[in-house]
């Protein structure tokens, strides 16, 4: 019964989906306040119904009904009770049927919360959130049914990937799916704007929290598939760019590139055409993650059982909505570009200048991504680009975008001279060359590459921290530091921070792969790694070779570890890594395969100094997003006259000056 | 105002490039030597570069050649199955270790488990182009006359194994 319910529910969900996307949008467009008022209680209830359904799925795992053939193929009786809570998106359906409550989350929470503004705007707003909701309710629903029943039901199901039984992918993919949806509400902003015609300052600044909160839940969305990959698949890596972390990647370029621009737009009116281009973007470039992942276009790591349906489906979808959007881009924007010049040295050509390296950097990755499917369309064959490719543009890309990080605070809007932002910046530049100085004394073995990415990070550091003692010291008390510039400095810290580690780890790094039996000792950076025993363990649904290690410092204690060799019902084989994790080195071991027969092991060990750095600071990046989301600022109504009637080109003389 | 329409064009592009991907299987590749004889080869072993491994001394039974490298990750994806079914000794495994150094390809066996019964050593990748090698991991099944049946891009599963490979390795042992 309750899945058909679900079911029911589901369609129901889709009926209010179709009517916030009718009706008031047409509404808008009649003035009738009726019709226009339809798009709040229609979004509720969409999120009533799709609550219902989630939680009937869930109910159907946690009670493990096997007769619905979603819950048979990813989950068993021995599967603990936790992940049975999270297997909900452990594959393909349910994972859709999160992302559409999710963004139905997102819809609610807008609704609720905007009523400050004019209602013809929302009325459109809320409709284009609509139009994307049906468009997942559909895919649900035709493709991806997660209710279907198994008949016979089945005594015992098949098993959860175990590579998914862990706490970092139980969370991953909710925040990357808040990421990929939040975007949804910058798009709705821009297309609602489109079909005005109109930018209104309200709006952009309206939309700027959603926007880095967005981003915010993305970046930790994307840190913590970076730590598991770490931690979990066994060999020491952070990032791979496989297809599917590019996929996520990308959105998150744009969204960091759409933050800065919408800063300008707000503060001082100009890009709005290349701000609604961006949020447009970003959201696309979000479904077009959707459509790589689950269409099976590309071979990936991660790859989710594909079918070329879902695919066709996904790229109609696409074809939709960011078609539509770019059309009606096409047919608008040259309405809206009438902003005034831009200083040759101003807080706005330093994000502009920020805004292209990203977008620049967006591109390349896109580029790379794609590439195995446009030479094949072309026909030279199946060839896919490596991390060498990506490694190389991305450090000739983003190497200038991190110097110039310090100066973009420190500069006016308008017009500035360089040489006064930079008597605020001797310093920081003296102290990253004196740490620059002092790792390349300690270290001999470092490469110059190594050595300037240290002096760049440790740049941004000081840089920022100086805008931020500036500030201090400046600025009339009451508007020293604002959430959004806490924010900000945070975030840039965060970028300084993951610079650093990245240098670091990535150029002194030590891994080893040796031989032990019980009573080995080997000697690693310093440190002896004693192998004691190895044991046989039993978890619920898997068994396990348990090694049992010893780091000594000097003869001294410092841990022990129990890394595994797991092997899982199905017969999946999983290595579960030992870390001995510190601040400014991580200890990580590994084992193999037994060799021979005297209880020999191959055993991986990893000296990784400063690792922890790069999640870190996207750690902080992240906290970032969410600090200057809180900005008081950004949630109240522009004051200056009949703003809300003015677009924004029209009176800029009025708006007042931020530094 | 054609400057407003760029972007458009831009996504044209990405969706004909996607849309030509849909329905083609990345992994499953038509290659020119479907059924025809496998190219001659003959090359040293990777555990003894003294000792020669050719087409020839291969004849007689039918196997999966696999092509991997120490430095491929999705390698270590598919390792798992391939030591699987090297355990159950149901089919010949031969390695083609490709673009790799013998002390990389070595220690990575001597890691992750040995589940090929021979390896063929192409330091230089002359033989990948013999065979259309596109990238590792990559896999054939060639029969025991030495024809090409089957190419496989990318890891292959157990489902992939049970139900393409096996029926062709049974179908090409003679």
């Amino acid at each position: 019964m309750m899945p058909e319910v679900a079911q029911i529910a589901l369609i129901l969900a889709l009926i209010l989906a179709v009517v916030q996307a009718t009706v008031p949008i047409l509404g808008a467009h009649l003035r009738d306040s009726a019709m226009m008022s339809l798009a709040r209680p229609a979004a509720y209830g969409q999120f009533f119904f799709l609550a219902i359904a989630y939680a009937i799925l869930t109910h159907g795992f946690l009670i493990q009904d096997f007769s619905i053939a979603y819950v048979a193929q990813n989950s068993n009786l021995a599967l603990p009770w936790h992940y049975r809570f999270s297997a909900v998106w452990g594959a393909h359906e349910g994972s859709l049927l999160l992302w559409v409550l999710i963004l139905s989350g997102w819809t609610v929470a807008l609704a609720a919360l905007s009523r400050s503004l004019p209602e013809n705007f929302m009325a459109r707003a809320l409709g284009v959130l609509g139009i994307v909701s049906i468009g997942f309710l559909l895919f649900t629903l035709l493709t991806s049914n997660p209710f279907e029943r198994h008949v016979p039901p089945l005594s015992d199901g098949n098993d959860l990937n175990p590579l998914l039984q862990d706490f970092g992918l139980i969370v991953h993919p909710p925040m990357l799916y808040m990421g990929y949806v939040g975007f949804a509400v910058a798009f709705a902003f821009a297309v609602a704007a489109l079909i005005e015609g109109r930018v209104d300052r309200q709006w952009v600044r309206w939309s700027r929290p959603w926007t880095n909160v967005a981003w915010a839940f993305l970046t930790i969305g994307i840190a913590l598939g970076s730590w598991w990959a770490y931690y979990e698949l066994g060999w020491g890596g952070w990032w791979f760019w496989d297809p599917v972390e590019n996929a996520s990647f990308l959105p998150w370029l744009v969204g960091a590139a759409l933050i800065h621009s919408q800063a300008v737009t707000e503060k001082r009116g100009t890009f709005a055409a290349w701000t609604l281009l961006l949020a447009i973007c970003a959201f696309s470039l979000s479904l077009l993650g959707t459509f790589l992942v689950r269409s099976g276009v590309l071979t990936s790591v991660h790859a989710f059982a594909s079918d070329p349906t879902r695919g066709i489906f996904i790229l109609v979808f696409l074809v939709i909505v960011t078609g539509g959007a770019l059309t009606l881009y096409a047919i608008r924007a040259p309405r809206l570009a009438s902003a005034p010049p831009v200083a040759l040295y101003s807080r706005e050509s330093l994000l502009l200048l920020n805004n292209i390296l990203l977008m620049t950097a967006a591109a390349m990755v896109l580029l790379g991504t794609l590439y195995p499917l446009v030479a094949e369309a072309l026909g030279w064959g199946k060839i896919s680009v490596g991390p060498p490719y990506f490694g190389l543009m991305f450090f000739v890309l983003m190497a200038p975008l991190v110097w110039l990080i310090p100066f973009g605070p420190l500069t006016r809007w308008k017009g500035d001279s360089v040489g006064r932002v930079w008597l605020g910046l001797r310093t920081a530049l003296a102290l990253a060359a004196v740490v620059a100085a002092i790792s390349w004394v300690t270290h001999q073995d470092l490469p110059l590459k190594a050595i300037g990415g240290i002096a760049a990070g440790a740049w941004v550091i000081f840089g920022t921290l100086s805008f931020l003692l500036q500030r201090i010291r400046k600025a009339a008390p009451g508007r020293r530091l604002t959430a959004e510039m806490i924010g900000m400095s945070l975030a840039h810290l965060g970028v300084g921070i993951f610079v650093l580690g990245v240098v670091v780890t990535e150029s002194l790094n030590i891994e080893r792969d040796v031989r032990m039996q019980p009573g080995d000792v080997v000697e690693v950076a310093g440190y002896q790694v004693a192998l004691i025993a190895v044991e046989h363990r039993e978890g619920p649904n898997f068994v396990a070779d348990e090694g049992i290690f010893e780091i000594r410092d000097d003869g001294v204690l410092k841990s022990i570890q129990h890394p595994q060799k797991r092997r899982y019902l199905r017969g999946q084989v999983m290595t579960e890594a030992a870390l001995d994790a510190g601040f400014f080195s991580d200890f990580y071991i590994a084992m193999g395969e037994p060799i021979g027969t005297e209880g020999a092991w191959a055993v991986r060990l990893y000296y990784k100094p400063m690792i922890r750095w790069v999640w870190l600071g996207a750690l902080m990046m992240m906290f970032g997003g969410f600090i200057s989301a809180a900005e008081r600022r950004l949630r109240q109504t522009v004051k200056t006259r009949d703003e809300s009637e003015q677009p924004v080109e029209t009176n800029l003389a009025d708006l007042p000056e931020r530094a | 105002m054609l400057r407003a329409f760029v972007p458009l064009g831009i996504f044209a592009l990405i969706g004909g490039v996607l849309w030509s991907g849909i329905g083609k299987d990345p992994s499953l590749l038509p290659s020119p030597l479907i059924n025809q004889p496998a190219p001659e080869f003959s090359a040293t072993t990777l555990e003894d570069p003294e000792r020669v491994i050719s087409k020839t001394s291969l004849l007689g039974t039918a196997y999966l050649l696999n092509v991997f490298g120490s430095w491929c990750i999705t390698c270590r994806y598919e390792h798992p199955v391939l030591m699987d079914y090297a355990r159950k000794g149901e089919f010949k495994i031969v390695g083609l270790n490709w673009n790799d150094t013998r002390e990389d390809a070595k220690r990575w066996l001597a890691q992750f488990g040995n589940p090929y019964e021979q390896i063929i050593f192409d330091a230089d990748g002359r033989l990948g182009i013999d065979f259309g090698v596109t990238g590792a991991p990559e896999s054939f099944v060639i029969s025991a006359d030495g024809r090409v049946l089957y190419k496989y891009v990318g890891a292959l599963s157990p489902e992939e194994i049970e139900k393409r490979v096996k029926p062709l390795l049974a179908g090409g042992a003679q």
